[in-house]
């Protein structure tokens, strides 16, 4: 089984939001970058594909060379090889369309994708992908099997689970759940070792639409000031007449 | 225990110096303190207990001998790269540091740089994997700053050296597999030995009631008539400038392995005073906490550029020991005063297990009076800088 994991390079979740250029671009300054939380889950599952079945796990990422270093740590944690697509990323579409171009040639059975990246939360590349493959596709998939040439997956629905059968090649928009947070591997010695001598790819990017722009990004308002009363009377007061949500 | 939060303060953008492995490498360590070890070290800290499971995990970060290269089982890392992972261990403790620091500086180095091929090929791959534990023995109850004055020794056996002697305040000397001794000659003339464990005449009772390093396992080396295989000799180095060879390599890592307790205190008392509200305001709005805040973020700064400066230096062969000396006391001494602040800054909740700033107190007594004490480094910096030793 050949796997692709596609990896987006995101801010920390503990990094300082900023914005420059008239606030039409993230501030970068002083930001940690990491593997998306959404893409790790499905990396540490091709990881157990890659330990149990035997599977070949490759790596795809869009972006300019700041993204290597995301891109080493996951092969440190173990994928075989990496491909950059040397493009900065714009917008859900465009990034579906680079990294259709690399894998439809590619010969892999299943492509992991995280649900969303916790940047920009557009939930847009999995769904795009797989439409552009013509793959199947589950999304929000939570538990995901393959056996032979056909895939088991468990999806979170409203109030509940699905369990769906898929044949491979199959597109998967994975999350928490795929794995637990302590399955998540820590690179060890070893793997930075072996790391520094694994392909990483860089490919050109294709001509693709870039339907969307980025006009201006905004903060919510700071929070105010804590009001604390001790009279139930003045609650619902201030929460009808000032809050005016009641 | 609270749940580790650490954020590590990087006040002059010191990652941009950084390589990308470096940041990999520290990172990854980091990761597995906050999971593996910030969990139960205070637990085992209370109970004085070696927690054993992490010896595992610290080979697999690369904790024993990152700079020894690849053939022997190491990670042929940099000097930089090894001060990271001892920064980010003593962030975690500094018992647990002083664990990794033993076995790479004091028991993989003197193997790697003074040992014989087959002594290489014997012991560091187990060493670097963990197999094996080291501890070194140099310090004597009778001479701790004046390590050329020791008593153990050595004489020759026909087929087989005969060692007498003890020594004290060994870090992992209750569990190590081996020990590198220091011991003289009939001539006088001071060589390292590997001591197995199952050496008859060999024991290692263990030091107990320490109000320091007590996630750390400390005891004595008793030699008792221990016959060595001649084969166990460090050949390719003689002369108290050998052990002191090992003190630069372990004294450089300190030096890191302090910032990380100092950040590790910085950062709590940081969260803390922006939380804590007295008089009707956070105490990080008083001038007083914000003077210990200012101060304490200017000295870890001041100490992560002194210790980087000297990774660079040890990276070209170019540190010094008189470098090294300067850097190990101006930063376990600054980690000290942050943490004695730092537990100040936090009220009686700073004596308590559930912040880690009284263990990185307690420990840091320790750090500043092992491998060279605070008065000795002085000493040795105005030595080299007058010419006049002022010790002997």
């Amino acid at each position: 089984m050949k796997i692709l994991v596609c990896i987006s390079n995101v801010p920390d979740t503990t990094s300082k939001i900023n914005f420059t250029d008239g606030d039409t671009k993230f501030d970068t300054n002083g930001v940690q970058f990491v593997i998306n939380p959404n893409d790790e889950f499905g990396l540490t599952r091709a990881m157990w594909f890659k330990e149990k079945q035997g599977a070949t796990v490759h790596i795809a990422t869009v972006g300019d060379a700041s993204v290597e270093p995301t891109m080493r740590k996951a092969l440190a944690i173990g994928a075989d090889e990496g491909i950059r697509i040397n493009a900065v990323p714009t917008d859900g579409f465009f990034v579906a369309e680079q990294l259709a171009n690399v894998i439809k040639d590619g010969g892999y059975d299943l492509v992991i994708a995280g649900r969303e990246s916790i940047d920009y939360n557009g939930g847009m590349v999995p769904g795009i992908l797989a439409s552009l493959l013509g793959m199947n596709f589950v999304n929000t998939c939570i538990s995901l099997e393959v056996d032979g040439s056909t895939a088991t997956a468990v999806r979170e629905i409203d109030g509940g689970k699905e369990k769906v059968q898929a044949e491979l090649p199959l597109v998967i928009g994975g999350q928490k759940g795929l794995v637990e947070e302590s399955d998540l591997k820590i690179p060890n010695m070893r793997g930075i070792m072996m790391a520094r001598k694994k392909a990483l790819n860089v490919v050109e990017p294709v001509d693709a639409t870039k339907a969307t722009v980025d006009s201006k990004f905004e903060k919510p308002a700071p929070k105010g000031a804590v009001k604390l009363t001790d009279s139930v009377d003045e609650l619902v007061s201030l929460l009808h007449n000032e809050a005016k949500v009641i | 225990m609270k749940p580790d939060s650490f954020e590590a303060p990087d006040y002059y953008n010191l990652d941009d110096l950084l390589s990308d492995e470096h940041k990999l490498v520290r990172d990854a360590a980091r990761q597995w303190v906050k999971r593996e070890v910030s969990p139960i070290i205070e637990d085992y800290a209370q109970k004085a207990e070696f927690p054993h499971q992490i010896l595992n995990g610290l080979a697999e970060i690369g904790a024993f001998g990152p700079y020894i290269p690849e053939e022997y089982g190491g990670a042929g890392l940099d000097q930089i790269s090894y001060g990271l992972i001892m920064q980010e261990i003593e962030r975690g403790d500094s018992g647990v540091r002083s664990t990794a620091s033993v076995q790479s500086s004091l028991v993989m180095y003197p193997i790697y740089t003074y040992g014989s091929e087959e002594q290489k090929k014997k012991f560091l791959p187990k060493l670097a994997s963990g197999e094996l534990m080291g501890c070194f023995g140099l310090t004597e109850p009778n001479h701790g700053s004046n390590p050329g004055g020791m008593e153990t020794k050595f004489k020759d056996g026909g087929d087989h050296y005969l060692l007498n002697g003890a020594k004290l305040w060994i870090s992992n000397s209750p569990f190590a597999d081996i020990a590198v001794v220091w011991a003289k000659n009939e001539e006088g003339r001071i060589h390292g030995l590997i001591i197995e464990r199952d050496m008859e005449g060999f024991s290692t009772p263990e030091t107990h009631n320490k109000w320091s390093l007590r996630a750390s396992a400390t005891g004595e080396l008793i030699f008792d008539n221990v016959k060595v295989p001649k084969e166990n000799l460090l050949p390719n180095k003689s002369g108290l400038g050998a052990p002191l060879g090992c003190l630069d390599s372990a004294r450089y890592g300190i030096s890191w392995g302090a910032i990380g307790a100092a950040m590790d205190c910085y950062d709590t008392a940081l969260r803390y005073a922006k939380e804590r509200v007295q008089f009707g305001k956070p105490i990080a709005a008083f001038q007083l906490q914000q003077k210990k805040l200012a101060e304490m973020i200017t000295e870890i700064t001041k100490a992560q550029l002194l210790s980087f400066r000297l990774g660079q230096l040890k990276n070209e062969g170019k540190a010094t020991s008189a470098q090294i000396s300067m850097a190990k006391r101006n930063n376990v001494d600054m980690a000290l005063k942050i943490a004695r602040e730092a537990r100040q800054m936090l009220g009686g909740m700073g004596i308590t297990g559930e912040y880690s700033i009284m263990r990185h107190m307690m420990n840091l007594e320790s750090v500043v009076t092992y491998e060279g004490t605070h008065d000795i480094h002085l000493l040795i910096t105005g030595a080299d800088i007058t010419g006049i030793p002022a010790f002997n």
